[in-house]
């Protein structure tokens, strides 16, 4: 068996999160598809670091269903999380579309993703839309957070929606650029380290 | 084994904005203070600086400066009748832990509660009758008027070096200010700071409606200040990242920026952090408290440090755990609504909606936590509440707080949330939208209350504080008001996209992040069986335990709660330096 390029990803997981995340932020003149801005790597990061190890989360017994407004009350960490999500959204879609999510075409995968996030798709065993969102959070912080943590290339994510990130020094700039477009090229920690 | 420590003048529980100001106030008497931090050190130049504190991921994201829910953290049941389940992330509200407390972590918001706060139930009475206040809504006067807690606004604003306009200075209104503050004797310390975009888009409406609009009494600074303490404060640098970091500029008032660094120096205060007291130790008899029981989460080791004075200045839930577990008072039972450790916990009522203006750069990311423009028109009893079916109102404000990428990236309705479309409608409206916001009072009510979970235990082992909370027919109706206020408003700017106006609606969710005003639990009165503490913040039983802060309010007002916990504060200093040293036994 080959070696995993990964922290604690599978390739098959890795797979499925690069068709996921780039169905999630496709290629387009705004921006390179999440997984080609690094947005898989920092998921497998987290994932094998101390937030996937469950660090911050309240994970005492007993474990039972609450409301939707209990929140997460599930006993997993963030990595089993996904390793099981991930487990059972290849299930349903095997059992939907015949394949692996990574073989579905454009068209299936966005049929998939609307199906899981309205509710229609029930995966065996496992919530698909608490899946999703989950799924949705951690694309949507590998796209934005500081490239420091391997993702948003290039700061791509920032530079799609025109955030200057640092240093944030706008003292002079609330006048200068009150009602106007502030022109600076965004910079990172790692432009300051 | 416990360790007993050699006994000094006052020990103090939790070193935030209440624990600084009286650890502070107490050494300038000379006492022998002991602080005890369950949280870590924590001090600018270490913890805040550039550029690693520009992290919205680590600490907006993962919660770096909020408490650790795997230490500690609360159930939550909508009513008596059902089972509690853990919060195992925080989402609503951020409490939080380490050296400064949430004091560190907020946004800056600096007001001063009401005359009609201060006097909510007696005054509602007054011009409704008795019988308009629904038997549920268990709402009490404070303890203290607002002109006896005047001054010790005051003061708090000059240790923050405030930055606001003033609306009614000592009687005489002042347009630009909010003419419906109560009567001030000085101006604030520093003038109000340069107004957004959005927050001037908001007021010109405002005004256009004929309101009242005014610029945040901020404690993010307008320029650079001495605070009477000798520390000095730098102007902001509208950085976006007020609420949940730690301020890398020293442009923010905090107890680590404006008192901590000298109280660090004085031989009179010991700081211990990492130190989580478990036990307030009480003679029953002597209706006196004795001192503290309190673990070194670093080596495990316990202690006993006693104490003549013990001063309880914790988060309200851990204000209100502490003296439900050292069996201080009697626990609040809605039932018969016997006890009151644990009555009248609140929360903040808020509604919003968003804008969006293809026509102007909003800069969202050129802000900071407390520079909104602000209407009091519909707040308090600003307006006629009959026939409206509740009482009490929402501060309506509008500004960005942050444009953080990762949390703060607004799109009109019905955009889907990922794929092509969300892309282009995200590139598009991130720089053209904010939200404009209604943030209600939260009036007590029988059934919402803190006890101790019987299932759940925090890593010392100890019962979770149970919160049973909902919100009920006073604010679900106090929100779609106000937030239809909202609405005209948004109206009147003439928008491109009007947002979904979000009312409080349905059950309370722990989930969406609403506020980190928590209220109540030790609330102060005139009455030791409906109140936890007297007018000086002084337990009914035991005359050397004073407890601090926002656990105390009867209520929640609908402005922030900040600037009251540090009036309130400077209050309970006042009480025991003046009054209780003199004269050792109960004030009132």
């Amino acid at each position: 068996m080959a070696a995993s390029d990964y922290l604690t990803l599978t390739e098959s997981e890795a797979a499925f999160l690069k068709a996921a995340a780039d169905t999630v932020i496709p290629a387009d003149a705004l921006s390179p598809a999440a997984s080609d801005c690094g947005v898989i790597d920092f998921i497998d990061c987290e994932l094998a670091g101390s937030y996937g190890e469950g660090a911050r989360l309240y994970r005492d017994g007993p474990i039972a269903k609450g409301k939707p407004e209990h929140g997460y009350q599930l006993g997993l960490t963030p990595r089993e999380f996904f390793r099981r999500g991930i487990a059972a959204a290849e299930i349903w879609t095997q059992a939907r579309f015949g394949m692996d999510f990574s073989a579905l075409s454009d068209a299936q995968r966005q049929t998939a993703f609307t199906d899981i996030e309205s509710g229609k798709a029930v995966f065996d065993n496992f919530d698909a839309r608490e899946f999703f969102e989950a799924l949705l959070a951690i694309v949507m912080e590998g796209f934005f957070a500081d490239p420091y943590y391997g993702g948003n290339r290039d700061m791509a994510g920032w530079k799609m929606i025109g955030y200057p990130g640092l240093p944030a020094d706008y003292q002079a700039a609330m006048e200068k650029f009150r009602g106007k477009r502030y022109p600076h090229k965004p910079r990172s920690i790692g432009d300051y380290t | 084994m416990t360790q007993r420590l050699k006994s000094v003048d006052a020990v103090i529980i939790g070193v935030g904005w209440s624990g600084s100001i009286l650890a502070r106030e107490l050494t300038k008497a000379g006492m022998k203070v002991v602080g005890l931090e369950r949280g870590k050190m924590r001090t600018p130049e270490n913890d805040f600086a550039l550029p690693f504190i520009r992290d919205e991921l680590k600490y907006a994201v993962r919660q770096e400066l909020i408490l650790d829910p795997s230490l500690e953290t609360l159930t939550l049941r909508h009513a008596p009748d059902e089972a509690a389940l853990p919060l195992r992330r925080f989402g609503a509200f951020m409490p939080g832990m380490g050296l400064g407390g949430a004091g560190t972590i907020w946004n800056g918001m600096t007001w001063r509660f009401t005359p009609f706060d201060h006097q909510l139930r007696s005054r509602i009475a007054t011009r409704y009758g008795h019988e308009a206040i629904a038997e549920e809504l268990t709402i009490a006067d404070w303890a203290m008027s607002y002109d006896e807690l005047e001054p010790y606004y005051e003061r708090f604003e000059q240790l923050c070096g405030t930055s606001g306009k003033a609306g009614n200075l000592q009687g005489r209104l002042i347009e630009g200010g909010n003419i419906f503050e109560g009567a001030r004797q000085a101006e604030y310390p520093n003038p109000p700071l340069t107004p957004s975009h959005g927050g001037e888009l908001f007021a010109a409406a405002a005004k256009r409606l004929g309101y009242h609009p005014y610029p945040t009494p901020s404690a993010n600074l307008s320029q650079e200040y001495r605070n009477p303490e000798g520390a000095v404060l730098n102007p902001t640098i509208f950085c976006g990242h007020c609420d949940r970091f730690g301020c890398a500029t020293n442009s923010k008032a905090s107890p680590n920026s404006t008192i901590l660094p000298v109280l660090l120096g004085d031989p009179l205060f010991e700081l211990r952090t990492d130190s989580w007291v478990t036990e307030i130790l009480h003679d029953k008899t002597a209706r006196k408290v004795t001192g503290v029981r309190y673990i070194d989460t670093v080596s495990g080791a316990e202690y006993e440090q006693p104490a003549d004075i013990v001063l309880l200045c914790a988060y309200p839930f851990s204000n209100t755990k502490l003296l439900l577990l050292s069996r201080i008072g009697e626990g609040y039972d809605p039932a018969t609504g016997r006890g009151a450790v644990g009555k009248n916990y609140c929360y903040q009522v808020t509604g919003n909606l968003q804008v969006f203006f293809a026509d102007e750069e909003i800069n969202p990311f050129m802000a900071t936590g407390a520079n909104a423009m602000n209407i009091d028109d519909f707040n308090g009893d600003n307006f006629d509440h009959t026939g409206l079916g509740f009482f009490g109102g929402a501060l309506i404000f509008a500004s960005p707080v942050h444009g953080r990428p990762i949390m703060g990236r607004l799109t009109p309705p019905g955009t889907p949330r990922w794929g092509r479309a969300w892309k282009e409608a995200t590139a598009k409206w991130y720089n053209h939208a904010f939200t404009i916001h209604a943030s209600g009072a939260n009036f007590a009510q029988r059934h919402n209350y803190l006890d101790l979970d019987p299932t759940y235990r925090d890593k010392l082992g100890r019962p979770l504080i149970r919160m049973t909370y909902n919100f009920h027919d006073n604010d679900r109706k106090l929100s779609a008001f106000t937030t239809a206020k909202a609405v005209e408003i948004a109206q009147a700017m003439n928008p491109t996209i009007l947002g979904t106006p979000m009312p409080r609606r349905g059950n309370f969710n722990v989930v969406p992040y609403q506020s980190t005003h928590n209220t109540g639990g030790t609330i102060m009165g005139a009455d030791p069986k409906t109140s936890v503490v007297n007018r000086y913040l002084q337990s009914w039983h035991a005359d050397n335990l004073f407890v601090i802060g926002a656990s105390t309010f009867p209520q929640n007002p609908a402005h922030p709660p900040t600037g009251a916990v540090g009036a309130l504060s400077y209050w309970a200093a006042d009480a025991i330096i003046n009054r209780y040293l003199k004269s050792p036994g109960p004030l009132a």
